[in-house]
């Protein structure tokens, strides 16, 4: 199948290889360790790895997207910025 | 479930006085209940409760009125001034409507795909609704969220990728890529509902019919199935509800052979001038199967709205 | 219930995922793609990386847009709700009124969203509309295709015509599920009718409302064909909404990279709002058991 329509760049496609291995991470560790970690955390409602995984995601796209609205520093902070957040979700919420 | 069926009974209450003692008491109360309820809005809204409601559907009959008006003018008296009525009553919209192929393959079309997207939807749906209500599995609440988020993703956003999808694939112009596509929110929706009605069945009932050497098909499809009947219908209606009523992704996977009637209104409103009596004739018509269906479903609508669980 | 846990069920869930995960993620990647290129044309694409989101988040078109539709969105719901709530507590509870009601109440929500449009505009023209020439006879001057007031006057007016009867519907179904005894007890303490509503009648229809305000929410915030058909978002862009602004860039001046990177963020906006409604919902009910 022709797939040109796609548009795919190595960029995006190392995006969402990223995420698929992710998840695919995730079901390693549901694997290795059943129950998902379920907890009450700082939030006060159960959260599960996979709960703590959306925050993490999700929260990035918005520090990447905060930090393009109102820095001119390199992107990669905001990376960097975003990797601290989801290990503090994982290890709090 | 057994809900369902006691709310259908209070609309028929007085349907069922002669079929049998329990039902006729059961209508009776459901009866005495009402006039109960009757009786003591009357007293604390002062006897005019039923004010709110009326006014509430007038306001909501007036625009279909003047739909229906302007369907029976003719262009001529539309644009030519102002009237309450029809002063020349014609329905001559209406003839052209359905003599013109252009104007009734648009209805063909569209209910066309309406009818295979409501089929495919319920019928992937049951199962997977079964699964969400009653087992747990690795995932299950973030797919059942995944799912959701699809019935409130913006079909603006989808619609250039889907008209590359469904081109690539070869589907364009036909019923079936209007059908697939509207699955994006009408998946969603019916495991949503049909899993509200299923939440609602004992588990017992499962359970007996298995050691009752029923396999899990034959169970399904003659225990299960006929107990969740009106879940089933609701969730037809609101799948055929939201293919009716959605146009931007209907009208950017066609072009001509499948076109619904909505984007043969629009074509018509700027290529032939602006006929407003056509367009009012089209859009009176494209009421009518909606108004059908809500009739056939109307004693479970109020439950169907609540997701089968309040 | 409980529930036992078996990954078998994976299987009756399959063509879901697989139907479902055609339609989504096949789209979506292919705009994640386009937020990051440049097109001319012909399936040629140049990569401009995040150039096109730093446009988008500083373009006062947008913040326009997204502003818009906030505002939009909460008039709606502040209108919706109450109205519908209160259409519902003055619904007979029983009786053969009840079906004749329903149906009236469902009709707006079966007609097809560009007929929605459609109609209004009819409704609505200064000349010829019942409404437009009513106002007018009243002694206020109103044109919706002239006046910025006046145009989103009738989409909000056509908003709540279209979508209040859902709310009706919602809260109806949950006051239904309120036996009689409840209102009896009430009645021998000798509860007022406000005592009534906040004690009795408001928590039983707390989660039909959670649901009717995420779903009016969520509609509202993706809105496109109604106001389009009736206004084109003018006049100038005073109704432009999310939608209409996005197709608009996409289809209309053919800016695929802005549309896409509009699209991305439009659609994390309204992800993280279902989330946070979810959580919420599910907890609740989570709770109740």
């Amino acid at each position: 199948m022709d797939l040109t329509w796609m548009a795919w760049t190595w960029q995006t496609a190392t995006f969402f290889a990223v995420i698929a291995f992710l998840l695919l991470g995730m079901m390693l560790w549901e694997y290795v360790a059943p129950g998902g970690g379920a907890r009450v955390g700082i939030l006060r409602f159960e959260t599960t790895r996979g709960d703590r995984l959306f925050i993490s995601l999700l929260m990035s796209a918005y520090i990447h997207l905060g930090w393009l609205a109102f820095s001119d520093a390199s992107l990669w902070g905001a990376t960097i910025a975003s990797l601290a957040f989801a290990a503090a979700v994982f290890r709090w919420v | 479930m057994a809900q369902v069926k006691q709310d259908a009974a209070r609309n028929r209450g007085i349907l069922l006085r002669d079929s049998g003692p329990a039902q006729a008491a059961a209508g009776a109360s459901d009866r005495a209940a009402g006039t109960r309820a009757r009786r003591r809005r009357g007293r604390e809204g002062g006897g005019f409760w039923w004010i709110v409601p009326t006014l509430y559907i007038v306001f909501l009959m007036l625009p279909i009125y003047w739909l229906i008006n302007m369907s029976f003018k003719t262009t001529n008296e539309i644009l030519g001034g102002f009237s309450l009525w029809p002063q020349n009553f014609t329905i001559e919209s209406y003839v052209e409507i359905f003599t013109n192929p252009v104007w009734y393959n648009g209805y063909v079309s569209s209910i066309t795909y309406v009818l295979i997207n409501t089929v495919i939807s319920v019928t992937v749906a049951l199962p997977a609704a079964y699964a969400f209500s009653r087992y747990r599995f690795l995932g299950d609440k973030h797919l059942f969220f995944w799912l959701l988020t699809n019935r409130m993703a913006p079909p603006a956003i989808f619609a250039l990728p889907f008209y590359q999808l469904y081109s690539a694939i070869g589907l364009f112009d036909t019923p079936w890529a209007v059908a697939l596509a509207h699955c994006l929110f009408n998946i969603p929706l019916a495991v949503w509902i049909l899993e509200g009605f299923m939440s609602g069945v004992p588990k017992e009932i499962d359970e007996t019919a298995y050691i009752d050497g029923y396999s899990w098909p034959r169970f399904f499809v003659k225990i299960f199935m006929p107990l969740i009947a009106s879940g089933i219908g609701v969730t037809a209606f609101f799948c055929f509800m939201f293919s009716w009523v959605e146009l931007l992704l209907a009208k950017t996977l066609t072009a001509v052979d499948a076109k619904p009637i909505a984007a043969v209104m629009t074509r018509t409103a700027s290529t032939s001038g602006y006929e407003l009596g056509l367009l009012a004739a089209a859009g009176v018509l494209t009421i009518v199967p909606g108004a059908v269906v809500i009739w056939f479903v109307r004693n479970y609508i109020a439950k169907g709205f609540a997701l089968g669980r309040v | 219930m409980t529930k036992t846990w078996n990954n078998k069920a994976w299987f009756m869930v399959l063509p879901v995922l697989l139907l479902v995960a055609f339609n989504a993620v096949i789209p979506l990647m292919t705009v994640v793609n386009y937020s990051v290129q440049e097109t001319f044309g012909n399936n040629l694409f140049f990569f401009e990386g995040v150039r096109w989101y730093e446009e988008v988040l500083a373009s006062s078109r947008f913040h326009a847009a997204l502003g818009r539709q906030f505002l939009f969105t909460f008039i709606i719901l502040a209108i919706e709700i109450p109205l519908g709530v209160a259409v519902a507590l003055a619904m007979p509870r029983s009786g053969p009124w009840v079906s004749v009601c329903l149906v009236f109440m469902a009709l707006p929500l079966l007609v097809p969203w560009n007929v929605v449009g459609a109609m209004w505009n009819i409704f609505a023209l200064p000349d010829i509309g019942l409404l437009g020439r009513s106002i007018n006879a009243l002694g206020i001057d109103y044109n919706f295709t002239q006046q910025p007031l006046s145009a989103w006057f009738t989409v909000v007016l056509m908003d709540v015509w279209h979508w209040t009867s859902l709310v009706v519907l919602l809260a109806y179904a949950g006051l239904r599920s309120i036996p009689d005894a409840y209102y009896q007890a009430a009645k021998i303490d000798g509860a007022s009718r406000l005592a009534v509503f906040r004690y009795i009648q408001l928590p039983k229809m707390s989660r039909v409302l959670t649901i009717a305000v995420l779903l009016r929410f969520i509609d509202s915030f993706m809105i496109y064909t109604e106001p389009f058909v009736l206004t084109g978002g003018g006049p100038g862009n005073a109704t432009t909404f999310l939608s209409i602004d996005l197709v608009k860039a996409a289809l209309g001046e053919f800016n695929l990279g802005i549309a896409a990177a509009m699209s991305i963020i439009y659609f994390l906006m309204t992800l993280l709002v279902c989330w946070v409604f979810y959580t919420a919902m599910t907890n609740y009910y989570d709770g109740e058991r």
